[in-house]
């Protein structure tokens, strides 16, 4: 296997990462802030890949279908929070999992309602479409350079975001002991319904980049939704940066496993069946590394919550 | 109201007549993600239940939202209570095999609109269970056929990793002649392909062979497309049909997909039931319809000669498969499944829409590979 192979694996370990990264962000800030499960982020993940769809297919432009993504989001997060979200918070668990999963079905249907059962077209704009020759011979694609960008550069936006503003300070605040902020005059029921739109708006933008490349369909969250809620969980749940070391953790052991773990199942197995097994395994091996995580850390990479 | 209607019909024609109700079954996906598929079939059944002109038919149709414990209560539910005669509808085969081996022992006709599991064809096979549309692994094996026609040697052959899978990647082996640059399997439900695609590049192969059904493949598709590599591709319709080409968009023309079906094939049926589906639901049909559609049309001419209540009879004149079908001649197997000619078709764009047309025919006549092991 060529080096050149094996570099270009990791860039696709890295853009898979980095765009797990927004979905894991909006689902640890929720966590940890609220305390709350949020099962339906997977929802605003395909509203954000169904408003670019829509939004691009009708003006022909994909940053205006990005900023609809954004908008479209961070409002029906919002309208979520104040609607159902709000009277979960001091229930169990159980019953956050319960309303949110069937916030997940009336989205679901909903958009059925709306956009019909088919899948909706969504492609890359022309100007950041094609491969690119990059050093050292790589042809990659330059649309998943530009993911890779853009994820990087949110997440620069985030740490700045809750390091050093004011917002930031509330948030962190709000994790470490929800009754003393409120006691300090912090509007608390407005912070709830700003975070869970800035969540919500991270999703969704993560659906509308990468609805560009995969398919625009009902359901498409929820996939992309149980590796986020991996990422959080290894990365410690409630921490920004525990859910970006953990992203890129995942994106590159998703992704790398499955190239590499057929290989190595061929030194000792017959071709067809060691691309059965290796894949088999591979299809593991992000749950593995979180149990592997989870025994050395128990409460993750960077939590502090048992 | 229409249910009350055809109860007080079949009232009043048991009453002056031998001819009875005759109570059909649907189980199929209507929601979730693959809700396209289980609409064009449902769609394309009833239309040609509606063409017929029979209001002695009771359809009733239940969503089994692509979960085989689900379609397992509805069955029970349809073959105890509602009691029908014959029942159609399922799309995916692990819900197949969930629920037709019981439902023909209780007696009750099974007709499948699309799923053929092996297991169904060979040696599971039965008398009261009819395919309409395929075996499984037979779009796959006239790829095979196609790619050895067009004088490809060594394919990139990738299935997701699960039963249908790999019953794509042995009918695609089954009848291609050429080496494998390489075998992959990927996850059921992936989303991202481009660590196959970096494979793809880093291989010698000369072509690509994907078996990546509805949403999996329009990902690969675009992917593929934007990765700069120019590699022909071959699949089965899976990919092509008329219900999510227009997703993939550009990344799709030109691409050779094999079909038993398409809008093109010259038959006055065929043109009838495209210009027909088109005017009813103001969409293109996909092959999922124009199955649903013979499905119908082989059950309205098997009731024209016998009642599901004379069970022999009926079951002879389903054998018989006297109708005429969207595909032109149409006929069953030992195995009651279809015996068939498969098409080549190209990924065109008419206008604004992008369909298929037949290049070429990749297999004439052919069966399925498990025919031989079926005992009725």
């Amino acid at each position: 296997m060529s080096s050149i192979l094996i570099l270009e694996q990791i860039l696709n370990g890295l853009q898979f990462g980095v765009m797990l990264f927004l979905m894991a962000a909006g689902l640890t800030l929720i966590f940890g802030v609220m305390g709350l499960i949020n099962l339906a982020h997977g929802s605003l993940y395909m509203v954000g890949a169904f408003a670019t769809a829509a939004v691009a297919g009708a003006t022909g432009s994909f940053f205006l279908g990005l900023v609809a993504a954004l908008a479209a989001a961070a409002l029906a997060g919002a309208i979520i929070e104040i609607v159902v979200i709000r009277r979960l918070y001091k229930a169990p668990h159980l019953d956050q999992v319960l309303a949110t999963f069937a916030l997940i079905l009336i989205f679901s249907e909903g958009t059925r309602w709306v956009f019909g059962s088919f899948p909706l077209f969504l492609d890359i704009p022309d100007a950041i479409s094609g491969p690119v020759t990059l050093p050292g011979g790589i042809e990659y694609p330059l649309y998943r350079l530009t993911l890779i960008g853009i994820g990087l550069a949110v997440a620069a936006g985030l740490w700045l975001l809750i390091e050093r503003t004011r917002l930031g300070v509330q948030i962190r605040a709000g994790e470490n002991d929800r009754e003393m902020i409120a006691a300090l005059g912090v509007d608390i029921s407005k912070l709830y319904t700003l975070v869970f739109a800035l969540g919500a708006a991270l999703a969704g933008l993560a659906g509308g980049l990468v609805g560009a490349i995969q398919s625009v369909q009902i359901g498409m969250g929820e996939p992309v939704l149980i590796l986020a809620f991996v990422v959080i969980v290894i990365g410690g749940i409630g921490s920004v940066r525990g859910a970006f070391v953990g992203a890129i953790l995942v994106g590159l052991t998703d992704t790398l496993g499955g190239v590499f773990l057929p290989e190595l199942f061929k030194l000792f197995m017959e071709n067809g069946a060691a691309q059965k097994s290796g894949a088999a395994v591979a299809s593991m091996s992000v749950y593995v590394l979180m149990c592997l995580v989870l025994i050395w850390r128990p409460t993750g990479l960077f939590g502090v919550r048992a | 109201m229409n249910k009350l209607f055809l109860v007080a019909t079949a009232a009043t024609l048991t009453a002056h007549s031998a001819v009875a109700d005759v109570k059909v079954g649907m189980i199929t996906t209507l929601s979730g993600g693959g809700a396209g598929l289980g609409i064009d079939v449902r769609d394309g059944f009833m239309l040609a239940i509606e063409q017929s002109g029979r209001d002695d038919i009771e359809v009733v149709i239940e969503d089994d939202q692509r979960k085989p414990d689900i379609a397992v209560q509805l069955s029970d539910k349809m073959i105890q209570s509602e009691r029908v005669d014959v029942m159609t509808g399922i799309i995916w085969s692990n819900l197949a095999m969930a629920v037709v081996p019981a439902a023909v022992n209780q007696d009750v006709f099974y007709l499948s609109p699309n799923a053929g599991p092996s297991q169904l064809a060979g040696q599971g096979c039965h008398q009261n269970y009819f395919n309409v549309a395929w075996q499984n692994d037979n779009l796959h094996e006239a790829a095979g056929a196609y790619a050895n026609s067009v004088g490809y040697e060594n394919s990139f052959i990738m299935a997701p990793n699960y039963p249908a899978g790999t019953d794509a990647l042995t009918g695609y082996k089954r009848f291609f002649e050429g080496e494998l640059a390489a075998e992959v399997y990927t996850q059921l439900g992936q989303t991202d392909y481009a660590a196959e695609i970096a494979q793809i590049r880093a291989s010698d192969a000369d072509s690509v062979f994907f078996f990546l059904p509805g949403g999996m493949g329009i990902s690969f598709l675009k992917q593929y497309a934007d990765s700069g590599i120019d590699l022909p591709v071959v699949g089965p319709a899976f990919s092509f049909d008329q219900g999510i080409l227009q997703a993939v968009g550009d990344a799709a023309l030109g691409v050779v997909n094999t079909s038993q079906w398409n809008k093109d094939i010259d038959n006055p049926t065929n043109a009838a039931f495209v210009a027909s589906f088109q005017a009813t639901y103001g969409r293109l049909p996909s092959l999922y319809a124009s199955q649903g559609f013979d499905t119908a049309n082989l059950l309205v001419s098997a009731l024209e000669t016998a009642d599901p209540s004379d069970a022999d009879a009926f079951r002879d004149a389903l054998r018989a498969a006297d109708f005429d079908s969207t595909r032109g001649d149409f006929s069953f197997g030992p195995n009651h499944h279809p015996i068939q000619t498969i098409y080549a078709r190209e990924v065109i764009k008419e206008g604004d829409v992008f369909t298929n047309r037949i290049i070429g025919t990749a297999l004439e006549g052919h069966s399925d590979a498990y025919a031989a092991e079926c005992k009725m």
